[in-house]
């Protein structure tokens, strides 16, 4: 695959020229219908979601929407959520696993919306209680990465059974800019952080943090999406295959994992 | 009823039992420390003796094991899981040495001390981060051990108190210390789901990724006055937003306010909190 630096593949991830989440719903399911509002306080545009059908099953569908133009990506944050986005998304979540519906989640942000409002209805209680609520989670999920994953706002919704990269996204606890101005005073050394943080799908994947790589290689053509929906149609089988309770165990322990190997 | 003095607020200064205990008054020599609110010098002795406070209500910084024997019953506490370390998962540039230096400065192996012991005659695990390790920072190790603080607790039917103090995220172990924040999550997740009973107190600062997991999933959570306590980093919020910041933005009071946080703890009544707290929870007799 390729052999760009750390930091090409950090500024592919964010061109805007990318397909957004809107793109991938689209291009893989049928009938999608948005579902707005987290019921305590707003919508948030930022964050995508809705019931749809991934072929003849019917799915939750959760997508981080950055916007395509510049008006739509003033409106949607930049796909930057606010809380309200990550209870909109907690609550689809819960109700498909009422109604025993997989959630596919599609990720792509530069991290939770940083600003004042976001800290007065708490952004971070926000994906604190998606991570807890989502380890539980009775039914499959599968996250995909599609361009930037930006530390805890990315997390809340990956904390997933299945968890992929395509293979020009980057997953990182900090952005390589914030990570080069704390360590070393100097936001320009960002091409150097990038690289220390093994932020790339390769990293990522020898990291044990994602199953696999999708490859970028024939993006404009339908097999592209076709290949995407054939691999999440087999981990639904697979995810509904097992007792749920294996499942669920099978989900906790792959996160217990991180971490205790290198002790 | 002394347990239950926290809950009584006196209406003057007399009530409150005049204006200072003493006045302050340093031995020959004694070091002294500047209060950041009041201005005054107070010799270090009088500040340890008032569990780091200030007599104007000023809350310092206080160490992990400083903590632990100010909260614990005397001789209770039992450290566990000390062995966990972090390793270097990603050979970050210049992270073995920096933890090295760390390690010696600062005395310990992590950022967090774990190990059961009893508050108020009551057993429970605890855990107590350490500001003067990297600021508290979140990496495999303290992810890990708290991890097994929440799983051994969930195994003996164990209640756990938390004491939070982090700048977030160990940004040196890259992935790894985001992963911390789910696999901490759901320890937490299912101890609670196991009926127990977590008390969290975020004390000066908790911030980030710590904020943004297990600080946040208390069944009940305390923030001490004045404490620092958000998601995202003030500065960086001014300097993408270009607005001016509320005042006492991200303090615990601005939680407490935004119904965030179920109670501000000051230290001078901390202990009796917490005992009520847990004698509430999980039986013991009625105060």
């Amino acid at each position: 695959m390729s052999e760009m630096d750390a930091y090409e593949i950090v500024k592919k991830a964010r061109s805007s020229g990318r397909y957004t989440g809107i793109d991938y719903i689209k291009g893989i399911f049928n009938h999608f219908f948005e579902l707005h509002g987290d019921r305590r306080f707003a919508d948030d545009s930022a964050i995508i979601g809705g019931v749809a059908y991934l072929e003849s099953m019917p799915v939750t569908v959760i997508a981080i929407e950055k916007g395509h133009n510049a008006r739509e990506r003033m409106q949607r944050l930049f796909g930057a959520p606010n809380p309200e986005g990550y209870r909109k998304a907690l609550r689809l979540m819960k109700q498909a696993e009422k109604f025993h519906r997989p959630v596919i989640c599609f990720v792509d942000t530069s991290g939770a919306y940083c600003g004042i409002g976001a800290e007065e209805r708490g952004q971070g209680q926000a994906i604190a209680e998606n991570l807890c609520e989502m380890m539980t989670l009775n039914t499959p999920i599968i996250s995909i990465l599609i361009g930037e994953g930006g530390s805890g706002g990315a997390l809340a919704l990956s904390v997933a059974d299945r968890v992929y990269m395509l293979e020009n996204a980057v997953y990182s606890v900090i952005s390589p800019e914030g990570c080069a101005s704390i360590l070393w005073k100097d936001s320009s050394k960002a091409a150097d952080a990038a690289e220390c943080l093994k932020l790339t799908a390769q990293d990522a994947k020898k990291l044990g943090v994602i199953e696999d790589i999708i490859s970028e290689e024939n993006m404009e053509q339908p097999e592209f999406f076709n290949g995407i929906k054939d691999m999440l149609l087999e981990d639904i089988f697979e995810l509904n295959s097992i007792p749920s309770e294996y499942m669920l165990d099978e989900r906790y322990n792959r996160f217990r994992a991180f971490g205790r190997t290198e002790l | 009823m002394p347990i239950l003095d926290f809950l009584y607020k006196p209406k003057n200064e007399l009530e409150k039992g005049g204006r200072a205990v003493a006045p302050v008054q340093a031995d020959q020599g004694e070091p002294e420390k500047t209060c950041p609110n009041c201005r005054k010098a107070i010799p270090l002795s009088r500040i340890w003796a008032n569990a780091n406070t200030c007599s104007c209500g000023y809350h310092f910084r206080m160490s992990a094991r400083q903590r632990i024997s100010f909260i614990t019953d005397k001789g209770s506490f039992n450290e566990m899981f000390k062995e966990v370390r972090s390793g270097d998962p990603l050979g970050f540039n210049g992270y073995q040495q920096k933890l090295e230096t760390v390690r010696a400065a600062s005395n310990e192996e992590e950022a967090v001390i774990c190990g059961s012991c009893e508050i108020g005659g009551i057993s429970t695990m605890l855990f107590v981060m350490e500001p003067g390790f990297m600021m508290g920072s979140m990496g495999s190790a303290v992810g890990e051990r708290i991890t097994r603080t929440f799983e051994y607790a969930t195994e003996h039917g164990l209640p756990v108190v938390g004491f939070t103090v982090s700048g977030g995220a160990r940004m040196q172990e890259g992935l790894i210390s985001l992963m911390q924040m789910a696999k901490t999550s759901g320890a937490v997740k299912r101890h609670s789901d196991a009926g127990l009973f977590y008390l969290t107190v975020l004390t000066d600062p908790t911030t980030g990724g710590v904020t943004a997991s297990f600080a946040m999933e208390g069944d009940i959570i305390l923030a001490e006055p004045g404490a620092t306590v958000g998601f995202a980093g003030a500065r960086v919020i001014e300097q993408t937003t270009r607005k001016t910041l509320p005042k006492g933005f991200q303090k615990a009071e601005f939680l407490l306010e935004h119904g965030f946080v179920d109670a501000i703890s000051p230290r001078r009544y901390q202990k009796s909190l917490v005992t009520l707290l847990l004698k509430i929870h999980c039986g013991g007799d009625a105060l």
